[in-house]
């Protein structure tokens, strides 16, 4: 099961070394990481997406806790919070497909933003699922590459207190 | 205003925290260190080695309670105390470790002696500090000590770089700590308590399993009232010897691989266990997955991640051990279980501990009941790591915790020798006997000029079985007697695979621990016959100085009883069949 956590942190050096090396010595896969100053230039928000059963969370946020530089961690498992990530993603294209995967882009509410005589790169914003989603429809053509960033997410509103 | 360099704010903030004794070794990137050293009042031990160092801060610790303190310089000397501080992290043991570093100009440049301290120690402290502005100084060493000293304590070390110890600066030492990522939890949940008591209260086989969180926080006459009140039989850890009463009815000893029969079986016919700072430690567990099975788990611990980390706990209270077995010992309902203390002693009196007592062999379970009763269990001991810790954890009966001290999480061969010199500098008139290998002795056995030149006098006695003893009863019982490379005697010209080992036949043993003492100027005595035993102990208990005592024990005796690898508790081995 994938799991969404984010994580309040002292925002000095070395803490990001502190978290990574926290997930590798107790064998912790992370999916991915994003790390960003807050308002609050002191403190950073790190959203690390793992993957695993609930009792695998469970130590991840306990762990995480233990560290000194951890002000806070929420898990934001299915909690209705919204998560952001961007892909940009190069696709194969030719005379007769490129109208096709302009109108995807546009099912999408992606963004194309390079073209050239046979490729595209394509911008897209979105939670995983879609990003995935549009991966897969786009697949046929032929990806030569991708880069993704990891996920931003915060809690909903109803989510009161995260920080 | 006082302006002082960062040396000196080092060493009068160690003097603010009432640091009663340092030990450590100097080196180019500490030397402003040891110039505010020199002239200072601070009690400052040179060791021989940092890694011993380490050890000392660690045993003088674990010993009084206090935090131990220890300063080494950059590269090699911080590379040397990685695993000091891997043996305090393991066994939760509040250790402040200062290292000296390279200039904060040249950080990142290879630098002579530099290493990347804080990298390399960041997974073995429970947290570490590169201080790049010697006006954090003072607020980093206070807080360095806070974070110590609470919570589940830990070693914590402070990188100094040169510079900073040079720079001046206004020295305020801060009065409060407050760290707002940092905030560890006392007292336990009412709800959790309330729950924990009510399960207690309805149980029929109840066990406390108390761990070194009991010692931690100084709960022993707690875990009595409570196990007295509800007639709740106690096993320990390797790490909690001392902490009941090992003569009570209620005792059941050591849990584990090398634990008594009774305190297995009661933990595998429980039907609660009540783990109290202990952690699931697979030496104490064996095989998980038939750990306790038909039990109801409560773990009471200060660390939330030692809770349901090894073992699913039903009931999980995230607290002080003294704290919450107070807030228990209300609630907690005066009972008597006959049934079950009937079982427990059945138990007992089926596979007490034993060996052959009337064998004319020197035995080395035979030499550790003798220093017991000789001591009266009110000395300190301290162990090394392998079969004479066994022996030591199984025989010798600590009257009091803090007495038996070893390395339990990493078994950190080479510790018991420093650790002890550090738990003589912290209770000077307490006996203090280390029960070493002749391996493990040998490790970290350059520190007697320490014990000898401080007039710090610390008793050696080696079980001399001439071999690595535990790889060598794992090799005769698991790997086929492939005796490869355990034998401390072999030499060139032996054969090259040999398992029968014949101390006539053998070559002669070096290093000779008798001369070896005695170039040191102190006493060593050998030891090769049973006869011999009670009279070199307590020539070894009289005499005020170090003494050295050589024991030549049964070459080939196991440790038992045993739960190899891989099994369950209740499948404890006695003997080596046929």
């Amino acid at each position: 099961m994938r799991h969404m956590v984010s994580v309040l942190v002292e925002n000095k050096f070395g803490v990001l070394a502190r978290i990574s090396t926290l997930f590798a010595a107790r064998g912790f896969n992370i999916d991915s990481l994003t790390v960003s100053e807050t308002e609050d230039s002191a403190i950073s928000r790190m959203i690390i997406v793992v993957k695993g059963d609930c009792s695998i969370l469970e130590q991840v946020t306990k762990q995480l806790n233990k560290l000194v530089d951890v002000i806070k961690v929420n898990d934001f498992n299915g909690a209705g919070c919204i998560e952001r990530g961007v892909a940009l993603i190069k696709i194969n294209v030719t005379r007769s497909s490129r109208t096709e995967i302009i109108k995807l882009v546009g099912v999408f509410r992606a963004r194309v933003i390079d073209i050239s005589q046979d490729s595209m790169i394509v911008e897209i914003t979105g939670d995983e699922d879609k990003i995935n989603a549009f991966m897969k429809v786009v697949m046929p053509y032929g990806i030569k590459e991708t880069c993704r960033t990891g996920f931003v997410a915060l809690g909903g509103g109803h989510l009161a207190g995260t920080k | 205003m006082l302006e002082l360099s960062g040396a000196k704010i080092l060493i009068e903030s160690l003097l603010k925290e009432k640091v009663e004794v340092v030990f450590g070794l100097p080196g180019g990137q500490a030397l402003p260190i040891f110039d505010a050293i020199y002239g200072s009042t601070l009690n400052f031990i040179l060791t021989r080695h940092e890694q011993a160092a380490s050890h000392m801060a660690d045993g003088y610790s674990r010993s009084t309670g206090k935090p131990g303190v220890f300063i080494v310089t950059s590269g090699p000397g911080a590379t040397n105390i990685v695993t000091g501080l891997g043996t305090a992290y393991m066994d939760s043991v509040p250790i402040v470790a200062i290292t000296g570093q390279v200039a904060t100009s040249v950080i990142g440049q290879d630098a002579f002696q530099e290493v990347d301290t804080i990298g390399i120690t960041r997974p073995v402290t429970k947290h570490n500090f590169l201080v790049k502005d010697v006006k954090d100084l003072a607020k980093t060493i206070k807080e360095s000590f806070y974070i110590a000293t609470t919570g589940r304590p830990g070693p914590v070390l402070i990188d100094i770089p040169i510079d900073v110890q040079r720079a001046v600066h206004e020295f305020v030492y801060p009065k409060e700590v407050e760290i707002r990522s940092y905030k560890p939890n006392n007292s336990g949940h009412p709800v959790q308590v309330k729950k924990a008591v009510d399960i207690i209260n309805n149980s029929e086989r109840p066990v406390l399993y108390v761990g070194t969180g009991v010692v931690i926080s100084n709960a022993e006459s707690e875990i009595f009232e409570v196990s007295k009140k509800a007639d709740i039989p106690v096993t320990n850890t390797l790490l909690s010897i001392g902490v009941y009463p090992c003569d009570s009815d209620l005792s059941l000893g050591m849990l584990g691989m090398h634990g008594t029969f009774c305190a297995n079986k009661a933990v595998q016919a429980a039907d609660v266990i009540i783990a109290i700072g202990a952690r699931f430690d697979d030496r104490c567990t064996c095989k998980v997955c038939d750990f306790a099975k038909t039990a109801k788990i409560i773990h009471i611990d200060i660390d939330p991640t030692a809770i349901s980390k090894v073992v699913d706990v039903d009931i999980p209270v995230v607290g002080d051990a003294k704290t919450v077995l107070k807030e228990m010992s209300v609630l907690i309902e005066k009972k008597e279980r006959k049934n079950w203390s009937k079982l427990i002693n059945k138990w007992k009196t089926e596979q007490p501990l034993s060996y052959d007592r009337n064998d004319n062999n020197l035995h080395p379970q035979y030499v550790i009941e003798k220093i017991s009763e000789l001591t009266k269990g009110e000395a300190i001991i301290v162990t090394e790591v392998g079969q004479h810790q066994m022996w030591s954890a199984q025989y010798y009966k600590a009257k009091r915790p803090r007495l038996f001290l070893s390395s339990g999480g990493l078994g950190t061969m080479g510790f018991g020798y420093p650790a002890a010199i550090g738990a003589k500098f912290g209770n000077p008139d307490k006996e203090v006997i280390v029960i070493a290998g002749d391996g493990s002795f040998q490790m970290n056995m350059q520190e007697m000029a320490v014990a000898v030149l401080n007039d710090v006098s610390v008793k050696v006695v080696i079980l001399n079985n001439q071999y690595l003893g535990n790889v060598r009863q794992w090799q005769e019982m698991f790997y086929g007697k492939r005796y490869s490379h355990s034998c401390l005697a072999k030499r060139k010209k032996c054969p090259q695979w040999c398992n029968t080992p014949d101390r006539n036949r053998c070559p002669v043993y070096v290093p000779d621990f008798v001369k070896w003492a005695e170039s040191y100027g102190t006493l060593g005595i050998r030891v090769t016959d049973k006869k011999d035993v009670i009279p070199a102990i307590k020539k070894m208990i009289e005499t005020k100085n170090s003494v050295v005592v050589d024991v030549w024990i049964e070459k080939e005796e196991n440790v038992f009883p045993m739960v190899p690898t891989g099994s369950s508790l209740d499948d404890v081995i006695t003997r080596i069949s046929g």
